[in-house]
């Protein structure tokens, strides 16, 4: 049909996107350590020059940024001014290295002794790995590595986003997301979803898109258009304009079309998120990740400064259920005051209840700020344990909640062990609530970070599915409530086959509450329970997927031949 | 040979804001200042020697500075480590 190259992809919601490229640089490699053909004196004014102009680089970038990057970014400003530092860097010149790499070695050597110091000092060192960055890139002649900020919107284009890179992201000015790594559960995929950027990630060839080409960028299908077509460009525009007033219309409750209610609620990480998801129609809050609140801490917060952020989003949200999962560090979040010991796999270490149970004192100081919170507003509080592996778990954080005041304790099923018995881990509990991305990990053996693996890392898979009815089916004989709070429950059709599965409650992004709702609406729970018995019989992710796309379809052509008499 | 005790007032130590904030008051003096702790001595607006002593909070150091108006530059930077600004 038209010259224009298609990328495929995993994409991240539904969204679409139109713009110019722009690529992230890579990491630059290591300076050589090769002798200077320049001599010392050249050697040192280039240093300085690139120094004195990196640090003038970050400061005009920190005047932009304001508020709290600013005063990171000042820091690190300084560090790039540093005397003691090129003092360091003029002796390793004149004993014959380039600038280059005189600079390398200089902020590396300060690097290992702040890692050497470990918590929060360590935590700076990431800071002077990018100011060394900058400064060799400058000495180069090459962009400096980091998220581009030019004047006009644009798609990004990365290997694959750092969580600080995509925190610092502008939303005014990143039309969408590309990466080459990653799969869809990655840290990066979680927040793109969550700040409802139009991400594809996974995309083979990514990083062959030059600046400047212009890309349609499809979350539905994953695909990446490379140089559209007039036409193209005109369809997607509509559709985005389209879409952009289909989502003003009103919401409300979720529901399948024959009135089973099925409450549908937000996946949150701070309190700011609160009023956005109101505003999309969500009926309460099925997941919020306090680790976030957490992060940026070299230590553990005051059990008052937790009860004022915990008391300002069960204030947003009164009347409303609110599902607070504990701590849940670990892995791809990684808080050094809770687990700073090094393991070999992150994702089978002391993580979620795990870490907290190594370190009662920060789990009942959140368990105590949670309780006083809630007994100060009047939202419906759970709390939930992360990725709990047994029964004898359950019944300890279910224990310990009710001693410090919670009235609603639950569990976190993440693990497959958890899944399977389930039937026995619900009578020590008031709920479970389904991570699908760490069950589909665990599952499937599959790091959820790593891009070579990302296929497998795919919630549709029959031997997921199967887990999560056997939890629906001992939520349903204990009569205890089982929500679905992983990335699973906002792919809309697949959201259809988990209430199939037994699931009370969903919980997702913000962003995908609409298509979610939309869907429930299309099919009764007999159907729900139809797709999900056709799902569980296939062999593979994509066999289910087609599977249930097919009932889906044939069910609406049924629909519309009636409609419109075709 | 104007010198000062001070002892960190900040409850979460010298980190990277409150010492680039002191940095940046050295700077502005125009004087070349010295802080010493233990046996350790560095060129006061050296951000990284600063954070690599690792300061916490009710450590004592010693500030030292030659030249016009070093007097009032020490009270101006002693008092700087004397307040919280973690609070």
């Amino acid at each position: 049909m038209s010259d224009s190259v298609s990328l495929s992809g995993v994409g991240i919601g539904r969204g679409l996107a139109l713009g110019p490229i722009l690529r992230m640089p890579d990491p630059l490699p290591e300076p050589a350590d090769v002798a200077s053909t320049v001599g010392a004196d050249a050697e040192k004014v280039r240093s300085a020059g690139a120094l004195a102009a990196t640090a003038a680089d970050i400061r005009l970038r920190g005047q932009r940024a304001g508020g709290a990057a600013k005063d990171v970014l000042d820091a690190q400003a300084f560090m790039a001014e540093d005397p003691t530092l090129k003092d360091d860097v003029d002796a390793r010149i004149t004993s014959g290295k380039t600038a280059e790499r005189a600079v390398y070695e200089a902020f590396a050597a300060f690097r290992d002794l702040l890692t050497s110091m470990g918590g929060y000092m360590g935590e700076r060192a990431t800071d002077l790995n990018d100011v060394s960055q900058r400064v060799v890139a400058h000495l180069q002649g090459v962009s400096a590595p980091g998220v581009p900020d030019p004047d006009y919107k644009f798609v990004l284009v990365a290997r694959d986003l750092a969580p600080a890179d995509t925190a610092l992201l502008d939303l005014d000015k990143v039309l969408a997301l590309i990466t080459s790594d990653g799969g869809p559960t990655s840290h990066t995929a979680i927040l793109a979803r969550e700040k409802s950027i139009v991400a594809v990630v996974g995309a083979t060839g990514a990083l062959e898109l030059t600046d400047d080409q212009t890309v349609i960028v499809d979350a539905t299908t994953g695909a990446v258009t490379v140089d559209p077509t007039d036409e193209q460009k005109a369809a997607a525009e509509a559709t985005i304009a389209s879409r952009a007033a289909a989502a003003d219309v009103p919401v409300g409750p979720g529901a399948l079309a024959d009135g089973t209610a099925v409450p549908l609620l937000a996946n949150l990480g701070s309190v700011d998120g609160a009023e956005p998801a109101i505003e999309k129609g969500a009926e309460g809050v099925g997941l919020f990740r306090t680790e976030f609140l957490f992060l940026d801490a070299d230590r553990a917060p005051t059990v008052a400064e937790q009860q004022e952020k915990y008391t300002q989003l069960l204030t947003a949200f009164a009347g409303k259920k609110v599902v607070v999962r504990a701590l849940d560090a670990g892995a791809d979040k990684p808080l050094s005051f809770l687990n700073d010991a090094p393991e070999e796999n992150p994702a089978l270490g002391l993580r979620g209840i795990r870490a907290l149970r190594a370190n009662e004192p920060i789990l009942r100081d959140q368990l105590t700020a949670l309780a006083n919170a809630d007994a100060a507003t009047d939202a419906d509080l759970w709390v939930m344990a992360p990725m709990v592996s047994t029964v004898e778990e359950s019944r300890y954080f279910t224990k310990l909640a009710k001693e410090l005041g919670i009235k609603t304790a639950g569990v976190m099923i993440e693990v497959p062990a958890a899944a399977l018995l389930a039937d026995r881990i619900l009578p020590e509990t008031d709920f479970a609530s389904i991570g699908t991305n760490d069950l589909t990990q665990y599952t499937l053996a599959a790091d959820r970070l790593l891009g070579s693996v990302a296929s497998f890392q795919d919630p549709w898979h029959p031997a997921v599915l199967r887990l999560v009815g056997e939890v629906g089916r001992a939520g349903a004989s204990l009569g205890k409530p089982v929500g679905i709070c992983g990335e699973a429950a906002a792919d809309p059709l697949l959201a259809v086959v988990l209430v199939g599965l037994g699931a009370t409650s969903l919980s997702m992004s913000p962003a995908a509450l609409a298509d979610v709702r939309a869907e429930l609406a299309r099919f009764s729970l007999d159907q729900a329970k139809e797709f999900a018995e056709l799902a569980l019989s296939a062999n593979s992710a994509v066999e289910a997927r087609v599977a249930v796309v097919n009932a889906a379809n044939a069910f609406t052509t049924s629909i519309s031949t009636i409609t419109e008499s075709e | 040979m104007p010198d000062r005790s001070v002892v960190i007032a900040s409850a979460n130590g010298l980190h990277a804001r409150p010492a680039s904030l002191f940095v940046q008051a050295v700077a502005a003096s125009g004087l070349a200042v010295e802080l010493t702790r233990g046996d350790k001595t560095l060129n006061a607006s050296s951000i990284l020697g600063l954070i690599s002593l690792g300061l916490q909070h009710g450590d004592e150091v010693t500030l030292h500075a030659e030249g016009d108006n070093a007097d009032a530059v020490l009270d101006d930077l002693a008092g700087f480590l004397g307040t919280d600004h973690d609070a």
